[in-house]
């Protein structure tokens, strides 16, 4: 049984690793080099990311069961997709690049507004990689804004496929602010916030390059049904063929190392 | 061997990304402490996913096995988090001389706002920017109007 701060940690971890794998799948096939070369970049900060957090709740895990050897590995590699507690957002395939951009953009506004209180945290492993990674976040946020704009206020098709994205992404949004038992857990123990805490400016954010994009503004949702919670182990059948793929190797020849 | 010495020995590992530059002139190599049994080398990542970690490990492990010293622990620290203002003035230097535009001196805002001075080829100031990542994490691709060279530049971070 995983104790609920744990959790929390592999809940960031999880975010980041399924997102970064997802952004790994356009290395090699993205529109143009130049922003094949941005996605995998990105890949490459969110994969660090998940590292860093993987690494210390293995660390806390081995800590509270002794005689555990836990790795990064083993939680990134040898969970199955219900014991994966990664928003249902970010295990969405790729879509096309308006698909990609829009998600990376919902994404960073949260994490940068979830690093902006996690640097401060109380639990001092939590606020260095959020210090660390805050930086990074910015960047992407930089980036994935300025798509979202171009593309939104671009041509008449690349306006329609921003549309098609908001389309496809959108019930997604409310499961960010959804908190689970191991945010309140989190809130509780002053480690981290409360997600509903982010939601205002998650929402201010976005309008204003919504705004800029000429694309239609968010309006906050005030009750949200779903079935899917990622939060909870609950995901798409999505997760499960990304994950099929990412953990092949391991599950097939356990140990194997580069 | 003292602390000096063994941070002599470890300015000659290089970055196996930017090969003219240093551990130290990156700010990569955060400290060093040495006592009885071991030797503790202090490091810290510039991005999070730097893949470049793992040779430096190899490498710092090397270097220190040529003079002899094998009790050496590597730790990784995150905190504080690694920034171009621990670059060194010499190693902006050999950035210019390599072709790639160093970061600001100033304090960086850290929002993507930054940009190069000049060229790095000519110093022209004309300058724009291709794309805000480049061949590794910690660049971005710009070109000079002036000579139409394309040229790579260390980010602010």
């Amino acid at each position: 049984m995983m104790d609920l701060l744990s959790t929390y940690i592999i809940h960031h971890a999880d975010n980041a690793l399924i997102l970064g794998h997802r952004n790994s799948e356009w290395t090699g096939h993205g529109p143009i080099l130049e922003q094949d070369i941005a996605i995998s970049n990105i890949a490459l900060d969110l994969i660090g990311q998940s590292r860093n957090f993987y690494q210390l709740a293995a660390a806390r895990l081995n800590k509270i069961d002794r005689g555990q050897t836990l790795t990064e590995d083993d939680l990134a590699y040898l969970r199955d997709a219900n014991e994966f507690k990664n928003l249902i957002l970010v295990e969405q395939s790729n879509g096309d690049w308006a698909g990609t951009i829009l998600r990376q953009f919902y994404f960073s506004t949260f994490q940068y507004l979830l690093f902006k209180e996690l640097v401060n945290s109380p639990y001092p492993e939590i606020a260095a990689i959020s210090e660390k990674s805050i930086k990074e976040t910015r960047y992407h946020l930089k980036w994935s804004s300025e798509w979202v704009i171009r593309l939104g206020d671009g041509t008449e098709e690349s306006h329609r496929r921003m549309s098609d994205a908001l389309q496809s992404l959108n019930p997604w949004i409310p499961e960010f602010f959804q908190s689970a038992d191991f945010e309140y857990e989190a809130a509780s123990s002053g480690t981290g916030p409360l997600p509903e805490k982010l939601k205002e400016e998650w929402y201010d954010r976005v309008n204003t390059i919504f705004s800029s994009g000429t694309l239609p503004l968010l309006i906050p949702e005030k009750k949200f049904i779903n079935v899917l919670s990622g939060k909870n182990g609950v995901h798409s059948e999505m997760l499960v063929d990304l994950l099929a793929e990412m953990q092949v190797l391991q599950r097939t020849y356990p140990g194997s190392v580069w | 061997m003292n602390k000096e010495q063994i941070i002599s020995i470890l300015s000659e590992v290089k970055d196996p990304e930017i090969p003219v530059l240093s551990i130290s002139d990156l700010g990569i190599l955060r400290g060093v402490e040495v006592s009885e049994e071991k030797i503790s080398v202090l490091i810290t990542p510039t991005y999070s996913g730097c893949p470049a970690m793992e040779t430096i490990r190899e490498d710092i492990r090397a270097a220190l096995g040529k003079y002899g010293m094998k009790n050496v622990e590597i730790r990784e620290v995150l905190s504080p988090a690694w920034t171009t203002g621990w670059m060194s003035e010499e190693g902006k230097d050999k950035l210019r001389a390599y072709g790639i535009a160093a970061p600001g001196d100033h304090a960086c805002s850290y929002n993507g706002d930054d940009h190069p001075q000049s060229c790095p080829r000519c110093l022209s100031k004309n300058i724009e920017m291709i794309s805000r990542f480049g061949s590794t994490a910690c660049k971005a691709l710009y070109r000079c109007l002036d000579c139409l060279e394309p040229f790579d530049y260390f980010k602010c971070h």
